[in-house]
């Protein structure tokens, strides 16, 4: 690494435009820095004690002058605003076709598993040019999912899922890191994401899969953790339908709606009683401590399949 | 350049006679025992007992900010192990905030100048008062319990679960600090907002207040309705840490982001707590300096309660990248952008106050002048954390650290200089040396850049903060700035010295060295004990300053 | 006469004064219970059912009770102020006795209606063994540390208070009224706050929903 350029690249679709903004707004706040400090050295040395400079009539305050740098300063911003929440709702639509894998933290490693069941420690091989989607979350503090190159950043937290996701447009290695303060050994909470060619990473994906993919394990863990018992079409006990689940709104027995996305899943397995869903009986029992995170996220990876019963 | 002024030569229009000889005895001389201090009920010796003990926690949290910048010199540094690197930026965060920062303006300055501003024999409640030091003084002693004990390795924030559920350090003792502490704040700004609603000389309206005096009511309202939050918070972070039940812990149906939205409910105000009343020390120095009356004083005062009101809104901007709902973090962004306003008018005002001015560069002024750059450039820094999408990138890397010492190093520690050389005349009855105090005032602001400047730049490089090690590519910046903070060092003990050896050995003061128009100048140097022989009247506002000379 | 502290000038303004810092204290003390009242709202606003189901399993009657006791020493107390403000010292020992015992009743009461809880199993405390049937375990320890923790902030604060009232009534023994006129105002000021946080409390622990 050249220690004259400490600067990532901009290696992702969100990168350039956060750039620019950044530059925008470096230009504009960099003209008022000078202006300022051009204007108070003028004043100082032209109104020094003893100069010979007119000082007639000093004004004590100019209402519309102080009303105008008090207007002109906000509609900037205002523009600031709009221009920063467009590229930041970004952040929060990936596109529906995203590769999705699950990105699990905890004191200090990162554990990241793919679709097909590979797993790989403080690395992510992403493929080049298409979004990915990085489903997190912590098995004990709150982390941070930091990638300065991608210009993304996302706590991790613990009993529920946040979401990032970033389009790679540059080959090669870039350091990830923990952002958010999460114990002693903090600082070594870091990796790289490998961008590689899309034949490549699917070459590299096909290597790792000794193990199960996610929805088979889910599947299995749908039978034996006995989700099978009751949410099967054919068991007596009256459940609610998984197959079409995911993305569609729940009405729940309070009066409320919510969307069933991951979070909504999760919640399901380990606080049912939060999550009464209208015209059900509460009598699922709570899994938590039951399934380890690794299980949730297969089952979860199992129920979005469509192919849970 | 205009030549120092000779200490001994009082400015135009006081007589040039020993203090001593005109007025009864000063404040100091109201006895000289340990026990006549430790129960006094003087504000004025009140705030140098708090002066005594803000200095004395500077320097402590100073000496863990110098280990952490040598420990940063290389990239693998071996200077100190990760847990005791990460107890001492803990023990950094907790100390300058809670033990410096917050009480720094506040308790010294403000209560020293507070009632004399205003015409008042005393605060409202001298006992409050001085209870208000102990409580500091007990907050300050479990402090230093809590560093022999062994520290704490939460971070200043105390962030749940990890300080609940995975600490195993000191937490409980730091937090009980921390809570002890607050109560003194609480007690400080009670008392100031009563003096300032009850006790002002005849004829002092509120728009005749000084500046400094609007800074501290503004102040004294976000302690008393802040404060109490934080208070409440750190209990139940105990509590739950103790118990190992309550609402921050997911795996009951909890959430932690709660503690987060309570922490910075408190924190985001408090960082007005210590910055607004450095903005009330820059608009008495500068007006005095430039001869000239503030430009648009009641824009100033109005901006100053603007600050305080929106700075309860908007601190969910610590929060864009903790899993808070996308909307809430627009909201939190439009808000912080308008909190800035206020902060922009008066940054333009102070410029516009020495338009057609008779400037003097001493060293007051240096200081003043020097908070009004770095302010600013901490300010614009804000700016870019306020844009949500840039706050993505730079959200807890090195530049939020450069952002914030901006604030409040170059911001408030500067005014606090600049306000203890302007009134040290008033405070101790003696002149530092003028050029020392000039020295020092350029080795801070040289040292200061040093220091904080390429924490921006490895911010944006991608360094996160809270590393014990580093990339490699980030060690020229981090070398410059640990350089930076050696200057830095130089620089503060530089006033410790020459403010020390002034009390003795400085000239004598006159009542009003500087020619200044605020109610303090009218009395003795230092002031009697009931401050004034008779109560002023007052007949016009703060700032009657001329720069061609004469008086109206 | 009480003196008047040299910096306050006159009586009215130091009487002023003391009030107004009062009123200082409770916006203080407002803020204060602020967060556990954000902890209550999460808490209700993320399990509504769970939450009213928990709170059927406070005590209504003794809460009631508690609430007819403190309304009660709030209007001795307001006796309390006006006899002050008269100089009738005799009816001012009288309420304010009576506004104590009061509050110490509260307390009391309070303190039975823990052990009933305890009793019931309805300790969330790990070790403690919570006994909550149904599917709304989480929620209800949840809801029932919250209880504690609001009550006995509470129960805190009005034992400051009694212990307040109860060293005025001992100074009032030797001492004329008119030395306490305006700490016994200030302290009512006090002691009503106290009363509308429980109030306050009332409604939000024991009425949820219907029972």
């Amino acid at each position: 690494m050249n220690p004259f350029d400490p600067f990532p690249p901009a290696a992702s679709t969100m990168a350039p435009q956060v750039d620019h903004l950044f530059i925008a707004l470096l230009a504009m706040c960099g003209l008022v820095a000078v202006t300022i400090t051009v204007v108070i050295v003028v004043f100082v040395v032209r109104y020094r004690r003893g100069s010979r400079a007119d000082r007639s009539n000093p004004p004590t305050g100019a209402f519309w002058l102080e009303v105008g740098w008090a207007g002109t300063p906000l509609a900037v911003f205002f523009v600031v605003f709009i221009w920063s929440t467009s590229i930041f709702s970004r952040f929060y639509r990936p596109p529906a076709d995203s590769t999705q894998i699950y990105v699990m933290a905890k004191q200090w490693m990162w554990r990241i598993q793919h679709a097909n069941g590979r797993r790989e420690i403080n690395q992510l091989h992403v493929p080049l040019g298409y979004p990915v989607k990085l489903i997190m979350s912590s098995q004990d503090v709150i982390h941070s999912f930091y990638v300065p190159a991608f210009r993304i950043k996302q706590d991790v937290l613990p009993g529920r899922f946040t979401y990032l996701w970033f389009q790679p447009t540059q080959l090669g290695r870039f350091t990830f890191a923990c952002a958010q303060f999460c114990g002693i050994q903090h600082y070594a909470m870091g990796g790289q994401v490998i961008v590689m060619r899309p034949a490549d990473y699917e070459r590299w994906l096909a290597a790792g899969s000794e193990q199960p993919g996610l929805v088979a394990r889910g599947a299995a863990l749908f039978r034996q953790s006995g989700c099978s018992g009751c949410h099967e079409p054919g068991s007596s006990v009256h459940a609610p339908d998984l197959h079409a689940l995911y993305g569609q709104p729940v009405h729940l027995a309070d009066g409320s709606t919510v969307l069933a996305d991951d979070n909504y899943l999760l919640d399901c397995m380990l606080e049912p009683a939060n999550q009464r869903v209208l015209g059900y009986a509460p009598v699922m029992p709570s899994f938590k401590g039951q399934l380890t995170q690794d299980d949730l996220d297969a089952l979860i990876t199992f129920i979005k399949s469509g192919q849970a019963p | 350049m205009n030549a120092a002024v000779p200490a001994d030569t009082p400015a135009s229009g006081t007589p040039a006679v020993p203090a001593e000889v005109l007025h009864p005895r000063s404040y100091l001389h109201e006895g000289s025992t340990l026990r006549s201090w430790l129960t006094t009920l003087d504000h004025k010796r009140i705030a140098l007992l708090y002066m005594i003990s803000i200095t004395l926690f500077f320097f402590i949290g100073g000496c863990a900010a110098g280990l952490i910048r040598l420990q940063l010199m290389t990239p693998n540094g071996q200077l100190v192990d990760d847990r005791t690197y990460t107890e001492l930026f803990t023990a950094h965060g907790i100390i300058m905030v809670w033990f410096f920062l917050i009480p720094s303006i506040p308790a010294t300055l403000g209560n020293f100048l507070l009632p004399l501003m205003i015409g008042a024999k005393e605060v409202a409640f001298p006992r409050l008062n001085l209870t208000s030091w102990y409580i500091y003084t007990v907050g300050g002693v479990i402090v230093v319990l809590t560093l022999l004990s062994g520290g704490v390795d939460t971070g200043w924030t105390f962030y749940t679960p990890l300080s609940t559920l995975f600490s195993n350090t000191r937490v409980i003792l730091a937090a009980t600090a921390v809570f002890v502490v607050g109560f003194s704040t609480i007690l400080t700004g009670l008392n100031f907002i009563v003096t300032v609603h009850r006790l002002r000389a005849p004829g002092m309206t509120w728009f005749r207040l000084p500046l400094f005096v609007w800074a501290q009511y503004t102040t004294s309202a976000i302690m008393v309705l802040a404060t109490p939050v934080l208070a409440m918070t750190l209990i139940l972070m105990v509590f739950e840490r103790i118990t190992r039940i309550g609402i921050f812990d997911p795996s009951l149906g909890g959430d932690p982001l709660l503690f987060q939205h309570l922490f910075w409910f408190y924190s985001h105000p408090a960082v007005y707590i210590m910055v607004v009343p450095a903005m009330g020390v820059a608009s008495e120095i500068i007006p005095c300096f430039a001869r000239k009356s503030v430009f648009g004083y009641r824009a100033m005062a109005y901006a100053m309660i603007g600050i305080g009101v929106i700075g309860f809104l908007v601190w969910g901007h610590h929060m864009f990248v903790s899993g808070q709902s996308s909307f809430a973090s627009d909201v939190f962004s439009i808000l912080s952008f308008v909190v800035a306003v206020p902060s922009a008018i008066k940054v333009f005002n102070w410029t516009a106050t020495l338009y057609k001015g008779s400037i003097e560069l001493s060293a007051p002024m240096l200081y003043a002048l020097g908070f009004v750059g770095l302010f600013m450039i901490g300010g614009l820094s804000g700016l870019f954390l306020a844009a949500t999408a840039l706050d993505v990138d730079l959200h807890a890397t090195y530049f939020v650290i450069a952002h914030f010492h901006y604030i409040m190093v170059g911001g408030t520690v500067m005014a606090y200089l600049g306000g203890l050389h302007f009134w040290w005349p008033k405070i101790v009855g003696r002149m530092y040396p003028e050029r020392w105090a000039r020295i020092a005032a350029w080795l801070i602001f040289i040292g200061f850049n040093l220091t904080f400047y390429p924490q921006f730049l490895l911010g944006l490089a991608g360094m996160p903060r809270r590393y014990h090690h580093y990339a490699p590519q980030f060690q020229l910046l981090n070398e410059l700035s640990s350089t930076g903070a050696g200057v830095l060092a130089l620089g503060y003990l530089l006033p410790l010295v020459y403010l020390i050896w002034a009390m003795r050995r400085g000239a004598r003061a006159p009542d009003n060295p500087w020619g200044a128009t605020g109610l303090e100048w009218r009395t003795s140097s230092p002031p009697p004990k009931e401050n004034f022989e008779t109560i002023p009247r007052v007949t016009g506002g703060p700032y009657d300053y001329h720069p061609s000379g004469q008086r109206a | 006469m009480s003196e008047v502290a040299e910096h306050f000038g006159t009586r009215e303004n130091q009487n002023e004064a003391t009030e107004f810092g009062m009123w200082v204290f409770l916006a203080t003390e407002l803020m204060f219970f602020g967060g556990l009242l954000l902890g209550y709202a999460y808490v209700r606003h993320r399990d509504p059912t769970g939450f009213a189901e928990a709170s059927r399993h406070t005590d209504l009657v003794i809460g009631t009770a508690n609430t007819a006791v403190l309304l009660t020493s709030a209007l001795l107390m307001s006796l309390a102020i006006r006899a002050a403000q008269l100089l009738r010292h005799r009816q001012l020992m009288l309420f304010l006795s009576l506004a104590a015992l009061l509050g110490l009743l509260f307390l009391g009461l309070k303190g039975y209606e823990y052990h009933d809880d305890i009793d019931q199993g309805l300790v969330p405390w790990l070790g403690a063994g919570f006994h909550f049937p149904g599917p709304h375990r989480a929620t209800a320890a949840l809801f029932f540390y919250l209880y504690y923790a609001l009550t006995a902030v509470h129960a805190l604060h009005l034992s400051i208070a009694v212990c307040v009232v109860g060293i005025y009534l001992w100074r009032l023994r030797r001492r004329s009224v008119a030395a306490f006129t305006q700490q016994i105002v200030v302290t009512g000021l006090y002691w009503h706050f106290v009363d509308a946080m429980w109030v306050l409390l009332y409604t939000l622990i024991y009425v949820v929903g219907p029972r």
